[in-house]
């Protein structure tokens, strides 16, 4: 069997919780740059929201809250879905943890492409994509369009950071069939578990500044 | 430690309190409040990252080393925003002496 094969324990490390502790802290140091890299975009809206506050409310009030609310419950399923597969995975169950992480990779397609079919391509076909043929008959059309380069970039870099956990999460399905995974070693399922939680903290905050700060207009 | 195996329980808890504080989110975004609408919306979207955070991502279980990374973090993070806005907010607080407009074009 290929289980034979795998070493839980790599040479450097003194016993398996020292290996897993500094799997660990290694992930969360690079989601502090993540939140560094988020936090540049999130600190530059509050600059802009705070110059062109009545073009942020109408660009917002422009954006489907209901659409919005359901990608953030699909979102959501998602983490539970990992959180599930990284526990499936801590015990040992090789069946569940395969059929988690391709519920999560589904979830996590299913939000990319309602932003992509239903709100993205309508935002273009509306012309309220900054740049190419903004239009929009409102006085506070300059501070709209504002609004809608911070949209398409926040949501933009947040769903490529979906794509590539997707595209991890289907490499690991793969590790995770040929039984690369046991009570011992699971530190990359974990790990992954991290980012894509990361991904969905991201999109906890981007909700309610991209959707719901317009919605009472 | 991470290695401790959470009840299945505890996650569909956490699950259902996340999908309850959006509808509510949801719902109260629709009425007008005034400057308590952003500052309701961003209460309840701090609750749902520490959810996440202390129960799917296991920091409630982490070691202190890493507990700190990730208050280190926020705390970079504060200070982006704080010496940010300091500047932006506060730029018109006095105006520029006379003097200085016509300081260019002498």
């Amino acid at each position: 069997m290929s289980e034979g094969h795998i070493i839980a324990l790599a040479h450097q490390f003194e016993d398996l919780e020292q290996q897993r502790e500094a799997a660990s802290l290694g992930m969360w140091l690079f989601l502090a740059t993540e939140i560094m890299f988020f936090g540049g975009l999130f600190t530059a809206y509050t600059v802009y929201r705070m110059m062109y506050l009545p073009g942020f409310d109408a660009g917002s009030h422009l954006l489907n809250i209901k659409l919005g609310a359901l990608n953030t419950i699909v979102l959501l399923s998602s983490s539970l879905t990992m959180a599930l597969a990284v526990r499936a995975a801590m015990l040992g169950k090789r069946r569940h943890l395969v059929t988690f992480l391709v519920l999560t990779m589904l979830l996590g397609l299913a939000f990319v492409g309602v932003k992509l079919t239903f709100e993205w391509h309508h935002e273009y076909v509306e012309h309220l994509a900054p740049g190419l043929d903004f239009d929009l008959n409102s006085p506070h059309a300059k501070g709209a369009e504002l609004f809608f380069v911070f949209y398409f970039t926040m949501t933009g870099v947040h769903a490529l950071h979906m794509i590539i956990g997707v595209a991890v999460m289907a490499v690991l399905t793969w590790q995770a069939i040929q039984g690369r995974f046991t009570p011992e070693r699971y530190n990359p399922i974990e790990m992954a578990g991290l980012y894509w939680h990361f991904v969905d903290v991201v999109w906890i905050f981007l909700f309610p500044l991209l959707y719901l700060i317009g919605a009472h207009h | 430690m991470s290695e401790h195996v959470m009840p299945k329980k505890l996650y569909f808890l956490v699950f259902a309190a996340l999908i309850a504080l959006t509808l509510i989110t949801t719902v109260v975004a629709t009425i007008d409040l005034g400057p308590l609408n952003i500052v309701i919306a961003l209460l309840i979207g701090m609750s749902k990252a520490s959810l996440v955070v202390l129960f799917f991502m296991h920091l409630k279980w982490s070691t202190r080393l890493t507990r700190i990374v990730a208050v280190a973090a926020l705390f970079w993070l504060a200070i982006l925003i704080t010496l940010t806005l300091s500047d932006y907010t506060t730029r018109r607080w006095t105006p520029n002496p006379g003097t200085w407009e016509t300081s260019g074009s002498q």
